[in-house]
């Protein structure tokens, strides 16, 4: 039999209908999630770090780094300690990140308090507006992700992120950065690091959990974001922050 | 301590993100931007003077123009997938929009303007030559031989369109890439809405100091007469839009400096350091002032006709310096200051790497490999007597 034009586009028709029927149904009857599966509109995640409690162990910078095989040099979390003296530029080091804690402090008489950092998952984040094909983006329940098998590499979210938490990783070359440990919260457990926190200075929170303690925490305490200038919304909260820390 | 820190940078941000082939692209772009502008002067607004150097400076926006996405291309961690911007782009991101500018300005505009500037010659060249260059030059004609009076005329017109509307493309292309800087608000080095305009007069200053350079440089390699009315026009607006430039940038620096908000130590004192030689030295100093005083002096004296060559030429390419200077200073040194304004880090530039100074130097020789191809193709330096000019020429 011999096959016209007008025969092929019938039948590339038909098949096309039969496709998009047979996808709407399978959502319809087939996709049906189980009860306890996480949704991701129930939920908006954030951090709080009560400064008081750190002690800079750098527990937090190796469980991260060891959880999310972060590279060598580059960090998803860090730990900064602040010397601030009376009328002076603040003295602020971070030896590999606190990798390895830190030295003991050479004048006991100087403020001085321990600043873990990691994203701040900003609801207006501007690292994911600059992204020019949208690669890094803001998940349904607040978290900034970056798409590994999209990203360019152009690296104009690292520019953009007022708080240096973005890199290159070194072997896939595109950006990287704290997921917030999302394939673990997504399965109800908590991050690498606040799991290993031994103070639990760093704490995840779900905004949207109406049990969460996060609500009594923000009634009853003075909190703060990192550069709240920057109109970016972030979600992580400190307790305590000195108006010196960047 | 880590070698070339002082102070304290954020843990990620020691490594500098954008290297050295991230300036080259605001410099070529504005290269591109600047010929062209230079070009329309004579087309739309008349400027007769500038005659001799219409066809050139087309063709050297062009050469550029070529080059301008290769740097980017080689940026990139993956370059293979950055079709993705036009495929998917994210319209809320000021980067999203270049391969779209990009592909406006080098089509609509530039490619179409030379095709029809050249189009009489095409034909000619493509019913006389022989061989391979008769191949060519008949796919150049786009199988359009007619060049009847009516026909030029018609191509007169539709250039003229199209210059008219290459100039807001012109000041779109190197506005925006100054837009691209400007927009981050995270970096005070570069957060400014004056950035588009900066950008945009020294984009400017760069192509007119380029076109005039190659102009005496073609006519020293083709042992013609330079046109000193034309290199005197071409410097007088070079002048102008030089005054223009360093006047923003000034109010730039003079805003900061007035204002000192938190980040102004910190910038203050990277630019007495890090930034001392590339900002005070190369750029303010030799590229801007020194130009600037040898441009004015041919407002305000007349000079003999070789002591004039001699001072353009040095003027034009101090600035070319100069503004390699600013992208420089723009690029580099607003990632030598941490974010924290507590600390500074170094430019380790490589050499033979995909990022380095060896990939950066080709990038800059081919644009005039480039240029020297399209001359040998489309000879700019005189039109050609046989072609019918256009009614009311």
């Amino acid at each position: 039999m011999e096959m016209t034009r007008r025969d092929l586009f019938t039948i590339g028709g038909k098949l096309l209908v039969l496709a998009s029927v047979g996808a709407t149904l399978e959502q319809i009857v087939g996709a049906e999630p189980a009860p306890d599966a996480y949704k991701m509109a129930d939920h908006w995640w954030g951090m709080i770090i009560d400064i008081d409690k750190c002690i800079g162990c750098g527990n937090c910078v190796r469980a991260c780094s060891k959880e999310n095989k972060v590279p060598g040099g580059y960090f998803r979390t860090w730990v900064e300690r602040y010397q601030v003296a009376e009328g002076k530029q603040p003295k602020v080091e971070s030896p590999d990140g606190a990798m390895e804690g830190f030295p003991p402090l050479t004048d006991e008489n100087i403020k001085s308090f321990f600043v873990p950092k990691l994203c701040n998952h900003c609801a207006d984040s501007p690292c994911t507006q600059v992204c020019p094909v949208g690669a890094t983006f803001i998940s349904p329940d607040g978290v900034v992700l970056v798409d590994p098998d999209y990203c360019l590499g152009c690296r104009y979210c690292v520019q953009a992120c007022p708080y240096g938490c973005r890199y290159l990783h070194p072997e896939t070359n595109t950006v990287d950065k704290c997921t917030l440990c999302y394939h673990r919260i997504t399965q109800g457990l908590t991050t690498a690091c606040c799991e290993n926190c031994p103070t639990q200075a760093r704490q995840l929170v779900d905004f949207k959990d109406p049990k969460d303690p996060v609500h009594e925490f923000l009634r009853h305490n003075m909190v703060q974001v990192l550069k709240p200038y920057m109109a970016t919304n972030a979600k992580v909260y400190y307790k305590n922050l000195d108006g010196s820390v960047r | 301590m880590i070698p070339g820190v002082d102070g304290f940078m954020y843990p990620n941000e020691v490594e500098l993100q954008w290297s050295l082939l991230i300036v080259l692209y605001p410099y070529i772009t504005g290269l591109v931007a600047g010929a062209f502008i230079l070009a329309s002067l004579e087309r739309v607004f008349k400027v007769d003077a500038v005659r001799p150097t219409y066809r050139l400076a087309l063709l050297t926006a062009l050469s550029f123009l070529l080059v301008a996405p290769l740097p980017l291309q080689l940026h990139l961690g993956h370059p293979e997938r950055s079709f993705e911007m036009y495929l998917t782009p994210h319209t809320a991101s000021a980067m999203a929009m270049f391969g779209f500018v990009y592909l406006w300005y080098l089509t609509v505009v530039l490619l179409l303007e030379i095709w029809l500037e050249f189009r009489a010659e095409i034909v000619y060249l493509a019913q006389t030559t022989k061989g391979l260059r008769r191949v060519i030059y008949r796919a150049l004609t786009l199988g359009s031989m007619n060049v009847s009076p009516e026909a030029r005329r018609l191509d007169d017109k539709v250039g003229y369109i199209v210059t008219v509307i290459g100039i807001p493309s012109a000041f779109m292309l190197h506005g925006y890439v100054g837009f691209i800087f400007g927009s981050i608000k995270a970096n005070p080095w570069w957060s400014t809405p004056l950035m588009p305009i900066v950008f945009l007069f020294s984009a400017m200053v760069s192509g007119i100091a380029a076109v005039l350079l190659l102009y005496v440089a073609s006519m020293k390699v083709k042992k013609m007469a330079v046109d000193m009315r034309c290199v005197d026009t071409i410097a007088k607006y070079l002048f102008y839009t030089f005054c223009i430039d360093f006047t923003l940038e000034m109010l730039d620096l003079v805003h900061r400096t007035y204002e000192s908000d938190e980040s102004f130590r910190s910038l203050d004192f990277m630019v007495h350091t890090r930034l001392f030689f590339s900002q005070v030295v190369l750029q303010i100093f030799l590229g801007t002032l020194v130009p600037l005083c040898l441009l004015a002096a041919n407002q305000l004296w007349r000079f003999t006709e070789k002591a004039r060559r001699a001072m353009y030429v040095t003027a034009c390419s101090l600035t070319m310096i100069g503004i390699f200077a600013m992208r420089w200073n723009v690029v580099i040194g607003g990632q030598l200051f941490s974010k924290s304004f507590l600390g500074y880090t170094t430019y380790k530039m490589a050499f033979a790497t995909r990022e380095g100074l060896l990939p950066a130097i080709a990038l800059m020789l081919l644009p005039f490999a480039i240029f020297f191809v399209l001359v040998y193709l489309l000879p700019p330096w005189q039109e050609p007597e046989h072609v019918s000019a256009p009614a009311g020429d």
